[in-house]
């Protein structure tokens, strides 16, 4: 439904007929000769409209609209509770589902695993998640991207457009997922530029807009001219700096509608692909129950599961082909990011010399420490 | 070029400029709040006006391109959700705590069911004083970007303060917040002036949530305020009821606020989540000492001794 | 007096009739405001209705999201009693689910039963001395005991973030902090072959033991003397203190309980998840139920009922997500503005009441 249109009052008898026979009728008369489309339930923890990790989500599943046989519906706000459990059930059993993308975190264990335990014809997607095989049931897939590589060019451009050499980063919680965007943006922004140092603050939780903005400004006022994050969606922090007048980065979504002058790029998801993709499968039958869908869905920048955002006005066509240049490099396997030696900002060697972890070596997954020229602490008491 | 010769001065100038921004909904809600108590009413429903006057302010700024014109539209909001709060309380048999509970709840809902609209797009904010031009140290700089909202708060502070004391007016509201039933006898409404006290003082706290999204952090979210429509309640005790003292107090929670990053800065991380908690710690405890069992405090409107 | 009548005294029925009637109204406002939005009207309803009673399946939904409320909603309705209101079930019900997290870890080698009785004890004292701490703050310290509980949900919160991320986190809950889990065995298990954890079980039987308490012994009957008039209670010679802390306690001990449930029935361990907002949900049943526990159960499940069909709201009708706390909203004013009307219709005057 056109959301401006839901401001002007629609006719009382059309939406009346039309509406309530669509919320009568769960599912939409067939056709004869038509397949019923294929149902795709999709369940996100916070609004979709955050400009960060739900919207990037909510916009890979608007993709979705270019395939005629798919239907793909949508829950928002779901708490990590009984709540989720319910309304996936719903969505199977009311309206249908035969696909669930839990795109939350939380809602892998025990949520999801009990569902799918229920419904064993139906697949279930999480993102991010791990599985315990020969534990969990089979009807149950993981799908994530590693962006570190778009971290890194980020990271890169800020290196080159920061004058007073500090970067700020906020963060939300230390964990490793947020460690390895720490640690590949500063890896990108130290290759351009050795000197530069960064300060890492965490706020301690995902959506916390008030602390993020006392956050961001105060990492504007130690000297930070380049500001990016990783929060549920790091808009504030890139409103922050477009209004301090420093530059900023983007994550999870393209964020320069808030900051249209100072914003420089970002690294973004594009689940896009990833839902499509699985569609398609489906559609064809395919599932991973039976091993015909791949467990673990993973992509790169490579494969497109993530993407650099369009450049901002401020980046000058220098700086936009040393990017294009790099990223090239990193697509052909010249060049990679986590190359030894590395030493973290506590002196101890996290990637020895000579060695080459590539950014889907599962030993980054338990990431624990931050890069040195960083300043800030991983510290759980 | 590190962070580590972070001075503190740029520390203090960080405090110092979010002692000012984070104080103004503080202000504008404990003056509110000061008022409404003065007349005998506690309400306890300000988080949810503020939330709800807070979406109005950037819901019409968006749509109009006015910020003048979103915090004056948060100001009535605010004013009629007030007159909603004090008829429902004048009803015989309703309690006001109860009553302030549900209009957070009902304000909260409002607020968030309208602003599904409004978490992406931008809107114009309210323009700011530049009084640091001056200043080499950008830290400073920005600490001295003040918000005009702030000097309207100072100036109505002050106001409130001769109005209360001086003015017949003020009298009269004092009167029924201190001895309802003697002012009742003098031929005073106690209704009616309770009803404009708690009206007005949610007009104020409008004005406080149009700071929010119109100023710092300048956006819509659900989580826009934790809790900082009670604790300018909790503020207003700690104040002891005087409008002055109450700019003051303001003043001090917002810098409060601006703790954990500051202390971030001077290397003390990792106990985020309790420098989190620092500023109900710190309401909790300025209670605790302000108050007392015998509930007769200096200042307190005779008509409020009772309801805890 | 008690009367041993079968028929329901006009008093009774008037207690039932206008909370009823505010209902009924909110449900007519609220389908107003949907309409404007552009939903239809009794599409609303049914969509309630289909999510929450129209079949086994959806009762099983009810159920489900009733049980927390039922607890939490003691939490604020006993205390409320005595004279007390706060509303600090979310802090009381983080408090409980944490003790009984830690309770459940230390227990895991003794049987099921010894570890989830120690896990309800823990979850019910932890939750009790938080309630009873604020009661307390406002008995003997003058402090609004609505401002401090309020406070002390974000404290509490805080405390269990800070001790579930560090000293108590399972290292292997890499993105996700939590503490270890608890193993399958010493969780709570179903009711029957449903979907329905045991947590209804407590909540109902807690509404029954309050109720019993407040309805039938001499506590309860000191309680509400205390609630009604505290000089009174004063003059007469009860000890306040002790009654008031007594009964925040139990309303504290509810929550916990409830916390508790959180952790050993759905999540089976603890982390942020288990602030999921049921603690604020149950302020609101303690007052349409006008705290009053049978009609706690009855709420809890209406309620329940309504906020099992917040999803389907969104997904059928396109309406926002905060639909639901809208409505919650209207039904939460029109219930206390209808408190008004108690004592002032001829219908419901009973001839038997004493002058």
């Amino acid at each position: 439904m056109n959301k401006s249109s839901q401001f002007t009052r629609r006719g009382f008898i059309t939406s009346l007929t039309m509406a309530g026979t669509a919320a009568a009728f769960a599912k939409p008369p067939l056709l004869k000769g038509v397949e019923p489309p294929l149902v795709m339930g999709f369940l996100y923890g916070g609004p979709k409209n955050d400009l960060g990790y739900n919207q990037s989500h909510a916009d890979g599943k608007q993709r979705l609209t270019s395939l005629p046989f798919v239907k793909a519906i949508d829950e928002s706000n779901i708490t990590e509770t009984v709540a989720v459990e319910e309304s996936m059930r719903d969505m199977i059993h009311q309206d249908g589902a035969r696909v669930i993308f839990a795109t939350s975190y939380g809602y892998l264990d025990p949520f999801v695993l009990r569902v799918a335990r229920e419904s064993p014809d139906v697949q279930f997607f999480h993102c991010g998640g791990s599985y315990r095989e020969g534990i969990d049931p089979p009807n149950i897939g993981i799908y994530f991207g590693f962006i570190d590589e778009v971290e890194y060019l980020a990271g890169l451009t800020a290196g080159l457009m920061t004058r007073t050499g500090r970067l700020g980063f906020v963060a939300a919680k230390p964990i490793p997922q947020v460690l390895r965007n720490i640690n590949s943006f500063m890896l990108g922004a130290r290759s351009v530029n050795p000197s530069v140092s960064m300060k890492v603050l965490f706020t301690g939780d995902w959506v916390l807009p008030l602390r993020e903005a006392e956050a961001a400004s105060s990492l504007a006022d130690q000297g930070a001219d380049v500001l990016t994050g990783h929060t549920g969606s790091p808009r504030v922090i890139v409103q922050v700096a477009e209004r301090r007048g420093i530059w900023a980065t983007g994550y999870q979504f393209d964020q320069s509608v808030v900051a249209p002058h100072r914003f420089l790029t970002g690294a973004e998801w594009s689940w896009g692909v990833v839902y499509k993709r699985y569609a398609q499968m489906i559609h064809e039958g395919k599932s991973v129950t039976n091993g015909t869908i791949p467990r673990r869905m993973t992509g790169t920048l490579k494969d497109q599961f993530c993407r650099l955002s369009p450049f901002g006005p401020a980046v000058t066509p220098a700086i936009r082909n040393k990017v294009a240049q790099v990223q090239e490099q990193l697509l052909n396997g010249s060049q990679t990011i986590y190359q030894g030696q590395l030493r973290d900002n506590r002196g101890r060697i996290v990637v020895p010399a000579g060695k080459t972890l590539s950014i889907e070596d599962p030993s980054l997954d338990g990431m624990n420490w931050l890069l040195e020229g960083i300043e800030g602490e991983v510290k759980y008491l | 070029m590190h962070f580590n010769s972070v001075n503190l001065w740029v520390v203090a100038a960080a405090l110092l400029g979010a002692a000012i921004r984070g104080s103004i909904p503080y202000m504008f809600v404990s003056l509110g709040e000061c008022l409404t108590e003065k007349s005998g009413r506690i309400n306890l429903g300000m988080e949810g006006i503020l939330l709800m006057s807070a979406m109005t302010a950037f819901a019409v700024s968006q749509r109009t391109g006015s910020p003048w014109l979103g915090a004056l539209t948060a100001a009535i909001v605010g004013g009629i959700l007030g007159l909603l709060h004090g008829s429902l309380t004048e009803l015989p048999g309703v309690n006001d705590i109860a009553a302030g509970v549900a209009m957070v709840v009902f304000g909260s809902g409002l607020a968030f069911f309208f602003g599904k609209q409004f978490v992406a797009p931008m809107a114009p904010q309210l323009p700011v004083l530049e009084f640091g031009k001056w200043a080499s140290n950008p830290a400073l700089r920005a600490a001295l970007r003040i918000s005009p909202l702030f000097f309207l708060g100072i100036v109505t502070a002050f106001v409130l303060h001769y109005a209360l004391k001086y003015t017949r007016w003020g009298l009269h509201v004092r009167a029924v917040g201190d001895a309802p039933e003697a002012a009742r006898s003098m031929g005073i409404s106690a209704r009616q002036h309770r009803l404009i006290a708690t009206t007005i003082g949610a007009t104020l706290a409008g004005i406080g949530g149009a700071h929010l999204t119109l100023y710092f952090p300048g956006i819509w979210s659900e989580g826009i305020s934790g809790g900082q429509g009670l604790m300018a309640v909790a503020l207003v005790i700690f104040a002891r009821w005087s409008p002055l003292r109450c700019l003051a107090v303001s003043l001090f929670f917002g810098g409060a606020q601006a703790l954990d990053p500051s202390l971030q800065a001077l290397g003390f991380g990792g106990f985020y989540h309790l420098l989190n908690a620092s500023p109900y710690v710190l309401t909790l405890i300025l209670m605790i000492v302000s108050c007392s069992r015998s509930r007769k405090l200096i200042g307190m409107p005779g008509a409020l001794a009772g309801r805890g | 007096m008690k009367r041993h009548s079968m028929i329901p005294s006009p008093r009774s029925i008037e207690s039932v009739a206008i909370p009823a009637i505010a209902f009924l109204l909110a449900m007519a406002l609220f389908g107003g405001f949907c309409v404007f939005w552009g939903a239809p009207f009794w599409g609303v309803f049914s969509s309630i209705y289909r999510a929450g009673f129209g079949s086994w399946y959806s009762w099983q939904n009810s159920l489900l999201r009733a049980a927390p409320l039922m607890l939490c909603g003691l939490c604020t309705a006993l205390p409320a009693r005595a004279g007390i209101i706060t509303v600090g079930n979310e802090g009381a019900f983080v408090m409980g689910g944490l003790a009984a997290a830690a309770a459940g870890l230390a227990t895991q080698s003794a049987p099921a039963w010894v570890s989830l009785s120690s896990m309800a004890v823990a979850g019910i004292i932890a939750g009790g001395l938080w309630i009873a701490l604020a009661a307390g703050l406002q008995h003997y310290r003058g402090v609004n005991a609505v401002i401090s509980s309020l406070l002390m949900n974000y404290i509490a919160i805080a405390f269990m973030l800070q001790l579930v991320e560090g000293p108590m986190r399972d290292p292997g809950s890499l993105n996700f902090p939590a503490t270890y889990p608890i193993s399958p065995s010493h969780q709570l298990g179903r009711l029957f072959n449903s979907r329905v954890h045991m947590g209804l079980v407590f909540g109902v039987v807690a509404s029954l033991l309050v109720w019993f308490l407040l309805e039938r012994t001499v506590w309860g009957m000191k309680v509400k003397v205390v609630g009604g008039n505290s000089r009174t209670a004063s003059l007469v010679g009860l000890p306040l203190g002790a009654i008031i802390l007594t009964a925040s306690f139990i309303g504290g001990g509810c929550a916990g309980l409830a916390g508790m449930v959180e952790v050993a029935a759905v999540h089976g361990r603890a982390s942020h998840a288990i602030a999921a907002g049921y603690g604020y949900a149950g302020i609101l049943v303690a007052f349409l139920s006008r705290q009053s526990p049978l009609r706690i159960v009855i709420v809890s499940l209406i309620l329940g009922a309504v906020i099992a069909s917040g999803g389907s709201l969104q997904r059928d009708l396109d309406l926002p997500d905060a639909s639901i706390a809208v409505f919650e909203g209207i039904v939460f004013l029109l219930i206390l503005a209808s408190e008004t009307l108690y004592g002032r219709f001829e219908f419901f005057r009973d001839t038997r009441d004493a002058f």
